[in-house]
């Protein structure tokens, strides 16, 4: 699974098995994720994308039954390292989910809140600053610009995914993960989101689960396809998709199954 | 496969029977509809009687019937020294306690209206005239007219409820023009008594305030914290599952019971004094705090999981997680559980008549520690005397409890309002 890529490597796995109690949900799944490029997931329901998503920030802490297994490095830091401060972690590699969640607060608190709890701005001009600049980058910016006052709740689908996108941005992250951000979203919507992680690509390392092979297609650089808890292939999008080198991955893209 | 099913003829929609099952599901809304307003009427009724037989029982626990009472002081048979009362202070009351002024009350009922007048006169009547006296002791050396509480059947009578002998007095004094019936303000500020027309609801009302603080005190904020901890951080294991069990038992637990672990714990282990608000609220907030840790609950859990995933994503720790989301989101919940067990508490009476709340207690508690009494008890204890008086006056306090109850919920809805956010 060697990639002879000239992008930084940014986060390492290596023999990462993820257990829910006795039951093995991942198997020995090594990869590397690098800064230049977005690495798409794609593969089956319960092939265990997700589920290894969320060790690279370790949402699965909140799980009580699921245990990790291997190593997985952020600029070579072992993240599962008793050293290793989760909260902080979870700053540095963002995540976007698959239902918007944007907090039942006004626009302005659900950008601003993971700066202040973090300390990142030192005075409230820094933070209206901190905030604009998220909802700039995240393409909000012109629609809400005259009511941050309002509730986030109150926005339309495809604008609360791009809320909790700004809202990721705003604590300065390296690493942003996306769990299949388009699935609750219409096309149009889909579009402005997909575009803009093509704007983010290369400031941020992007990694999106998604089961839409087009999708993964459109905005990734990178593919990694899951089958049963494994990693079956992973490389260049165009490779994956044209001339896949395994026989599983060839039937997964052209529909035989999935 | 599709050889197995012959082709279905297309569907008849206007067929009797087909007709008759319509009519049949139209019948069944209906008489559904039917039954549901059927139950709105009727227990709109039930309160509609509840209220109008209180208000009209209860209304008139609220007036009291005063004679005029002209006292002519200089020439009373009392000893008392006008320059010691006017002292005021501890040596006044003494001075007035042995002043036989009872016996000058009811001299001058007889003065004033003939044989047999001082039978017209409230037993607490020389109450009011030592309150009018050391209102203003120069009262001492004139004659004064004072109102006085009238006995209970010149009472009654006044209000429109007939006795031949009290009728005979009214008509006399109405004559005298010394009598009128208006709004009892000391109801509201005195305390129990052993006569009904010099009762007061005040003491037993700042009992129930005083027992409710410590009550919310105590119970709110252990409530609102094991809620938490069992929802956010306990583990889940064969002990917290014990522990929920063992809570969700507690809040079925009859409420004497909590009287007696009161009387055995707080009483005869440490030794608090009887009858105190803080006994009662300590007792109380073991009943209120499972409704609240059960009520607790459950508002957390409704808080979506997408939420604290939203906030462990960028970073926030499980402890901001908690009090910056999921308890703001929680609070109308949790302010709902509180108040309804908050107004459980507050009816409860049997767990208080075990810590000896129930004592005849007639001055207003002036702290914690002061023997008091509280609304539910006092009702009970008014509804259980002999004394025709008492009837009016246990159906205003049950107003006033009525009252303090839907001040309650009021707030509870306001709050729920105030707190209330979408996601």
């Amino acid at each position: 699974m060697t990639d002879a890529s000239p992008s930084p490597i940014k986060m390492a796995a290596r023999d990462v098995s993820v257990f829910y109690g006795a039951k093995r949900a991942l198997n020995d799944v090594s990869i590397d994720i690098d800064m230049d490029h977005v690495t798409a997931f794609i593969g089956p329901s319960g092939c265990g994308k997700s589920t290894f998503l969320r060790t690279l920030n370790r949402m699965n802490d909140t799980i009580p039954s699921a245990r990790v297994d291997g190593t997985i490095t952020l600029d070579g830091e072992d993240i599962y390292a008793p050293a290793m401060d989760v909260v902080q972690l979870r700053a540095r590699v963002g995540m976007v989910f698959q239902k918007p969640n944007p907090f039942p607060k006004s626009i302005y608190e659900n950008v601003a809140y993971g700066p202040r709890i973090h300390g990142l701005a030192a005075s409230k001009a820094q933070l209206d600053a901190t905030v604009e600049d998220a909802l700039g980058k995240a393409g909000l910016w012109g629609e809400v610009k005259d009511r941050l006052s309002d509730s986030g709740t109150a926005l339309s689908g495809g604008q609360q995914q791009r809320l909790c996108i700004a809202r990721a941005i705003a604590v300065d992250p390296e690493v942003i993960l996306m769990d299949e951000p388009c699935s609750a979203l219409d096309p149009i919507a889909t579009a402005k989101i997909e575009e803009l992680i093509h704007e983010l690509k290369g400031r941020y390392a992007i990694v999106i689960v998604t089961h839409n092979m087009q999708q993964a297609a459109r905005v990734s650089q990178r593919t990694a396809f899951f089958h049963l808890g494994t990693l079956v292939e992973y490389g260049p999008t165009p490779d994956i998709f044209t001339n896949p080198r395994e026989d599983r991955t060839k039937d997964y893209i052209t529909g035989r199954y999935g | 496969m599709s050889e197995m099913l012959a082709p279905r003829a297309p569907t008849d929609w206007k067929t009797q029977a087909m007709q008759r099952r319509i009519r049949r599901r139209y019948a069944a809304e209906r008489r559904f509809r039917l039954l549901g307003l059927a139950a709105i009427v009727m227990s709109a009724g039930f309160l509609a009687f509840l209220l109008a037989t209180m208000l009209a029982g209860g209304l008139r626990g609220f007036t009291r019937t005063e004679i005029a009472l002209p006292v002519d002081f200089p020439r009373a048979a009392m000893i008392v020294d006008p320059a010691i009362v006017a002292e005021g202070g501890d040596a006044a009351d003494r001075a007035l306690a042995n002043a036989g002024l009872p016996q000058v009350t009811r001299d001058a009922a007889v003065k004033a209206f003939g044989t047999g007048a001082d039978r017209w006169l409230s037993d607490g009547a020389w109450l009011s005239v030592r309150a009018a006296i050391k209102a203003d002791p120069s009262l001492l050396s004139k004659r004064a007219t004072i109102d006085v509480p009238a006995a209970t059947d010149i009472d009654s009578a006044a209000k429109g409820d007939p006795s031949p002998a009290a009728d005979a007095a009214l008509f006399k004094l109405r004559a005298a023009n010394a009598v009128h019936t208006g709004f009892n303000v000391s109801f509201l500020k005195e305390a129990d008594a052993t006569d009904p027309t010099v009762v007061g609801i005040w003491g037993a009302l700042k009992g129930s305030l005083l027992t409710m603080l410590v009550t919310l005190m105590l119970a709110f904020p252990i409530g609102v914290f094991a809620a938490l901890y069992l929802e956010e951080y306990a583990p889940r294991n064969r002990w917290t599952d014990l522990i929920e069990v063992s809570i969700n038992n507690l809040a079925a637990v009859p409420s004497i019971i909590f009287g007696l672990l009161g009387l055995a714990v707080f009483l005869n282990m440490m030794h608090l004094p009887r009858s105190a608000p803080i006994v009662g609220g300590l007792t109380l907030a073991l009943m209120t705090m499972p409704v609240i840790v059960i009520a607790g609950r459950n508002a957390i859990k409704s808080v979506p999981p997408s939420i604290r995933d939203a906030a462990l994503g960028i970073g926030a720790s499980p402890i901001q997680v908690v009090f910056h989301h999921v308890l703001p989101l929680a609070l109308p919940g949790i302010l709902t559980g509180t108040i309804i067990g908050m107004a459980r508490a507050l009816g409860e009476t049997a767990p208080l008549l075990m810590i000896g709340m129930r004592a005849f207690i007639a001055t207003p508690p002036a702290g914690l520690t002061d023997p008091a009494t509280v609304l539910p008890v006092q009702i009970f204890l008014w509804s259980d005397e002999v004394s025709h008086g008492f009837i009016e006056k246990t159906s205003a306090a049950i107003i006033v409890l009525l009252v303090v109850l839907l001040a309650m919920n009021g707030l509870a809805i306001y709050l729920r309002n105030r707190f209330e956010t979408r996601w």
